[in-house]
């Protein structure tokens, strides 16, 4: 050998070179991984920190909903009072008049009872249909976010993988699903479904079941996901350390689920926090029109719905779902845009270009 | 054919279709990225492989290492003919060789721990579990030159010199017979390619390694190569002992390439760079 071994400049032999310090003797080395750094990031951004807390305030809001049915309201998201009277202060009032008007907000001089009034001439606890409502909301929202998630990473990943036939047909599919006139096609479906029900293989669901609307609502959002995955499966199936697992004879399975899957990560979790979000507002719209949650089960969407009727004499009805839709939908987007600003892989290459500068100076003739 | 060359390669092509089409993808063209190459690598030789970017000495190794399947030709690996095997009957013989790639940065999974990527091929073909695996990995790291506590490290801790030197841990772990190494040190400063051609050097001699070495610099394959065989566009234009190569070059390209080469001296390569 001709060639003269210089020490490697500035480093120290074998220390790790980093974007970030080294960690300090003592610390683990695992506080240091890609999710750390997402963390810290994360934690750095006030406004995306702040509308977490209010999220998780909104879950445990509609979490509570027993809780605040059986202890305080005394009364069931359905149950109707239409006859019963409240005594108030010595007062008695009608929780539905006779014209049909519901009691308005009661806040706690009932004992908690109708806090938020009656919902409509069936004389039922607002407060009590908007926690069980928002179960409802954000169940589909999250269940619907998770089947749309899960099938459209296993689409995007047989597309992305296997390329050639496979990713034309699953493509030409997503781009039929993409380019129908999505709420059209969710109200026709879903209205039909109500009536109907569905039958898929040995899962069978009955008409008025929430699992309709997040049936369609999955159904209708695969592709909004399953491309943008679709794409970074390409570029990352053309990397260098997917050859060397083939290398090693990896199969299929290992190589799509053990060195693919998790450098999709960041884009799972955003892509899953602001298809929550989306799903729910999808989810409001058709029940708004009548083809998602069916009566008597509440959802925000059916409480405005419900309200709307009432709108120019009790528009709170109307109003409170609205914000609380408006609340949880903006607090998955920015919680969602956090994320991304947190865990985004160009953030990450970014990092390592700069891991790559530390190299010893010199001239690369 | 001899035993003493542990991979021919004969009449290798590898022509990548260009598509067009709406709905669907008709050929229109190829891509001629290695044009019926053939050559040898002696056991426990070196066969430097140089060509300018694009000259299709990657896609020659991929085809080699049956990540791409070749368009024609035969590649054999001691006599058995290894071109066009299936995944499975290709298995076994991964473990007798293994690639060291071009990007230190692409290279290594971002979202895997140091210790796991060097542990993936034992797991993969089995050789080694549980306390052993770890002392195993350890031990690689360190006989590349890394520390045993970089096991839980992620590879953005590390630089380009390192990585490179986890990617040969990697190719070494299952004690292959014939190491391919892709421009191992091109995306590297100078002073680091020394030191890793050094270490590639050393593990050679201990190991008793067959390297078919490729670079775009042929003063980089120079020193440690017996053989070098020169690539341009897809075939190989001329092909000899290193010295005789170097020395007394018949091919243009090769007189062309042996201009390019840098001069060690930095004060000599200053003087150069300003006349
Ligand atoms: N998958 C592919 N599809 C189409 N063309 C390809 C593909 N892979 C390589 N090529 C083409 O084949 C030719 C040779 O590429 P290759 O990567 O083998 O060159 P190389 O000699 O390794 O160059 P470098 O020094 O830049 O790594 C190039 O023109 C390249 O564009
Ligand atoms: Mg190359």
């Amino acid at each position: 050998m001709a060639i003269d071994p210089q020490p490697e400049a500035g480093l120290p032999a074998g220390g790790p070179v980093s974007a970030f310090p080294p960690a300090p003797e003592g610390v683990s080395a695992a506080d240091h991984g890609p999710w750390y750094l997402a963390y810290k990031r994360f934690i750095r951004n006030r406004m995306a920190v702040g509308f977490l807390v209010l999220f998780v305030l909104i879950v445990l809001f509609v979490l509570a909903a027993p809780l605040w049915a059986d202890h305080v309201a005394h009364t069931g998201p359905n149950q109707s009072h239409t006859l019963e009277k409240l005594h108030v202060n010595g007062e008695v009032r009608e929780v539905v008049t006779p014209e049909g008007r519901p009691i308005g907000p009661q806040w706690f001089e009932a004992g908690g009872k109708f806090f938020l009034g009656a919902d409509s001439r069936l004389g039922r606890d607002e407060m009590v249909r908007l926690m069980y409502g928002g179960r409802t909301s954000l169940f589909i929202g999250v269940v619907s976010g998770l089947i749309t998630t899960l099938v459209a990473v296993i689409l995007g990943l047989l597309a992305g993988y296997y390329r050639g036939w496979v990713d034309a047909i699953i493509a030409r599919i997503l781009d039929v699903l993409w380019s129908l006139p999505v709420l059209l096609f969710g109200i026709a479906l879903g209205v039909s479904l109500a009536v109907g029900g569905l039958q898929l293989g040995p899962i069978e669901i009955e008409g008025g079941s929430i699992w309709i609307p997040i049936f369609v609502i999955s159904v209708f959002t695969v592709p909004y996901v399953a491309r943008p995955i679709r794409g970074e499966v390409l570029a990352l199936g053309e990397k260098e350390f997917v050859e060397a697992a083939v290398a090693q004879g990896a199969g299929p399975v290992r190589v799509m689920f053990g060195e693919i899957l998790p450098n999709l990560a960041s884009t799972i979790i955003v892509f899953f926090t602001l298809n929550i979000a989306n799903n729910m507002l999808f989810e409001a719209a058709l029940s708004f029109l009548g083809a998602g949650v069916q009566p008597p089960n509440s959802s925000w969407g059916t409480m405005i719905s419900v309200g709307e009727e009432l709108l120019t004499t009790e528009p709170l009805l109307a109003i409170i779902p609205g914000v609380m839709i408006l609340l949880t939908v903006l607090s998955l987007n920015i919680v969602g845009d956090g994320l991304r600003d947190a865990l985004d892989p160009r953030s990450k290459v970014r990092l390592e270009a700069h891991a790559g500068m530390v190299e010893p100076e010199g001239s690369s003739v | 054919m001899t035993d003493e060359n542990l991979l021919e390669v004969t009449d290798l092509v590898k022509h990548f279709p260009i598509k067009q089409g709406i709905l669907i993808d008709r050929e229109v063209d190829q891509v001629r990225a290695v044009d019926g190459i053939s050559f040898y690598v002696e056991r426990g030789s070196t066969l430097g492989l140089v060509g300018e970017s694009g000259s299709g000495k990657s896609t020659a190794c991929r085809a080699v290492m049956q990540l791409t399947k070749p368009t024609s030709g035969s590649i054999k690996f001691e006599g058995r003919e290894i071109a066009g095997l299936s995944r499975r009957k290709m298995q076994p013989l991964r473990r007798e060789m293994q690639m060291i790639f071009q990007d230190p940065y692409a290279s290594l999974n971002p979202r895997k721990r140091v210790g796991q990527i060097v542990a993936d091929p034992l797991k993969q073909q089995g050789v080694a579990r549980g306390s052993d695996l770890r002392k195993r990995v350890q031990e690689l790291l360190e006989r590349v030159g890394l520390s045993s506590e970089h096991y839980n490290r992620f590879p953005h801790e590390f630089s380009g010199g390192q990585r490179q030197r986890i990617g040969i841990a990697r190719a070494l772990a299952l004690q292959p017979k014939l190491v391919i190494a892709d421009e191992p040190v091109s995306a590297l400063d100078v002073s680091i390619q020394a030191q890793i051609i050094n270490l590639l050097d050393d593990l050679q001699d201990e190991l008793g390694l067959t390297y078919l070495f490729v670079a775009h610099d042929i003063g980089v394959v120079r020193h440690i190569s017996d053989r070098i065989a020169v690539m341009h566009n897809g075939k190989i234009v001329e092909e000899g002992t290193a010295d005789q190569v170097c020395e007394h070059p018949r091919d243009d390209y090769t007189k062309k390439l042996l201009a390019a080469v840098p001069i060690p001296d930095p004060r000599e390569s200053r003087a150069r760079r300003a006349a």
